[in-house]
């Protein structure tokens, strides 16, 4: 648990980048740092390993106060993943991950054994062992950047915006991983980012703070979706909160049926679903007739029956050229179809049961 | 020319030469020991290098005929000691050394020394494992700098009779013999490539980090 009681700082030039802060970060959760930028949530998150002292205040980690002992000792007990992930380079990909157990004093051989551990988990092949870090991709970089940060095991992990710099596609894989690795570790994670749609997915709970340093909302992300605080948090969560709301909403949607076609089959018209021989979808077709390959229409996102997630059925549907939604499940074979109605109903009905 | 002067004097041009390694290099070592602290002081503190850069740039408009002049009468030592030579050149190579060194630690990513602060690098040690290995590229540029203008300024010692190689200058001169002064200067370009050449290895040595083309 980390806990920041009355926290101030005030930079020397009279900057007020962090004003009372007071905060509980849970064990074992991600708890997401965002705001705009001069919001004083990157200050934050360097109190607690002491890369900025606070002026005012207390932070404890565990019911220690930071500021007792040696700041590299601190820091060594706290994992800490930078911006554009910050690697030495001039060490290669094993030498960085095993940085500090090495400070701390293990074995060569025990702390390269250790990294070699941790390029695994982090999905790395071991063939990057003895690469340097200008021979990774971004996204590489990052993911040997949360192996060094995980290396001596420390209970506590500080994230810096870690995922600022890479494209959207490696990051929304990089989130992904950083869940499923949390789901294995159980890790006291703060995390620092100006994207809510970031905040959102990865948070536990979500400390939305306003310029000035002042923490404007703490709460889940659903709760935030659903009841911003105040007019700032409204602005910064974004005008489809509504929409994103239903990505919490667990709720299952009646299905309704399909006749599906395969490629060479008869469609008898209106919007047909065409599959594969798995029955696995490929698009629609509109008209009549022999189904030809070439008349195929690609279909929208497809929801996962069972999931439970509103915002993905109803995505679904919305995405449809025929305005039906596909539902597919496990094995990614037709279920059903799902129609915007059917959500709402749904929707309607999670309602009436809260 | 008289070529059968050269293996007839093998001996003396040796000799010579191994004089005038030692005079050029013995300082370009204890001047980099010198310049290493002081450009990182200069380096971290703005106040500082703004009295160390220039002054440095001052020393190194000195003469070095007037440093060796001077310098007995400073250091107490004989006008024909060694010594002389070896302060003077190390005074050249510290002054040459601290822009470089500053520059280079300069050099190095904020956030990569910040990445090791985060770690739990107390600063002597970052400064050791990270800082100083990231500042050897730029280091050595300056390194070889400092090398071949101290082979080049030995042989002034030799107008006080302290100039490996140079002393071939002073003697061919005095005898009207050019392939005694020929032999000079060939041996002191070619000590100077050789050194220049010892350094951009050894530079290259010690960065293998730099030629990893990315995606490789």
């Amino acid at each position: 648990m980390i806990e920041f009681r009355g926290v101030t700082k005030r930079f020397a030039d009279g900057t007020v980048a962090v004003d009372g802060l007071d905060l509980t970060v849970e064990s074992g959760r991600i708890t997401v740092f965002v705001g705009p930028s001069g919001c004083g949530k990157t200050t934050s998150l360097r109190m607690i390993n002491r890369m900025i002292e606070p002026t005012e205040g207390t932070i404890t980690v565990d019911g220690q106060d930071v500021m007792a002992g040696h700041p590299a000792d601190l820091r060594r007990g706290i994992g800490y993943v930078i911006q554009q992930a910050g690697l030495f380079p001039h060490k290669t990909i094993r030498d960085n991950i095993a940085t500090v157990p090495l400070l701390l004093g293990w074995s060569k051989q025990k702390a390269r054994d250790r990294a070699e551990e941790l390029m695994g988990v982090v999905g790395l092949g071991p063939e990057m062992a003895k690469r340097y870090p200008a021979q990774l991709s971004g996204g590489q970089q990052q993911r040997v950047g949360v192996a060094r940060a995980l290396a001596a095991d420390p209970p506590v992990l500080l994230m810096d915006e870690p995922f600022s710099a890479v494209d959207p596609v490696v990051r929304e894989n990089l989130q992904d991983e950083l869940l499923r690795l949390q789901g294995d570790l159980g890790k006291t994670i703060v995390f620092v980012t100006h994207d809510i749609d970031e905040a959102v997915k990865l948070g536990d709970t979500v400390a939305v703070f306003r310029t000035g340093g002042h923490l404007a909302q703490y709460a889940s992300p659903a709760e935030l979706l659903a009841r911003p605080a105040d007019d700032f948090v409204d602005g910064f969560v974004g005008r489809d909160r509504g929409y994103r709301t239903l990505g919490f909403l667990e709720q299952d949607v009646p299905l309704g049926a399909l006749s599906p076609v395969r490629v060479g089959g008869t469609a008898a018209g209106g919007w047909t679903l065409v599959v594969d021989a798995e029955d696995r979808p490929i698009g629609w077709v509109s008209s009549e007739g022999v189904v030809e390959e070439a008349a195929i229409i690609p279909g929208g996102t497809l929801h996962h029956a069972g999931s439970g997630s509103l915002r993905s059925a109803l995505d679904s549907a919305l995405s449809s050229p025929s305005g039906q939604g596909v539902a597919v499940d496990d094995g990614g074979r037709v279920a059903g179809s799902i129609s915007a109605d059917a959500v709402l109903a749904a929707l309607a009905a999670s309602r009436e049961a809260a | 020319m008289v070529w059968d002067w050269i293996p007839r004097n093998t001996d003396l041009i040796v000799r010579l030469l191994g004089v005038h390694t030692l005079l050029a290099l013995i300082p370009v070592v204890i001047g980099l020991v010198i310049a290493v602290p002081l450009g990182w002081l200069a380096s971290r503190n703005p106040g500082l290098r703004s009295v160390l850069i220039p002054a440095a740039s001052v020393l190194y408009t000195i003469p070095s005929l007037a440093v060796f002049i001077v310098l007995p009468a400073v250091l107490g030592t004989q006008i024909l000691d060694p010594l002389n030579v070896v302060v003077a050149l190390t005074i050249y190579t510290v002054a040459l050394l601290v822009r470089s060194v500053s520059d280079a630690l300069a050099a190095v990513p904020a956030l990569v020394v910040a990445a090791a602060t985060a770690m739990g690098y107390k600063p002597g040690r970052r400064f050791v494992s990270v800082e100083l290995p990231l500042a050897v590229p730029v280091l050595v540029a300056g390194l070889r700098v400092a090398a071949v203008s101290n082979i080049s300024l030995v042989s002034v010692g030799a107008l006080i009779g302290v100039g490996g190689l140079g002393q071939l200058f002073t003697e061919g001169y005095q005898r009207d013999f050019p392939t005694e002064i020929l032999t000079g200067i060939v041996l002191i370009v070619a000590l100077a490539l050789v050194v220049d050449g010892l350094l951009v290895l050894a530079g290259r040595f010690a960065t293998p980090w730099t030629r990893m083309g990315v995606g490789v």
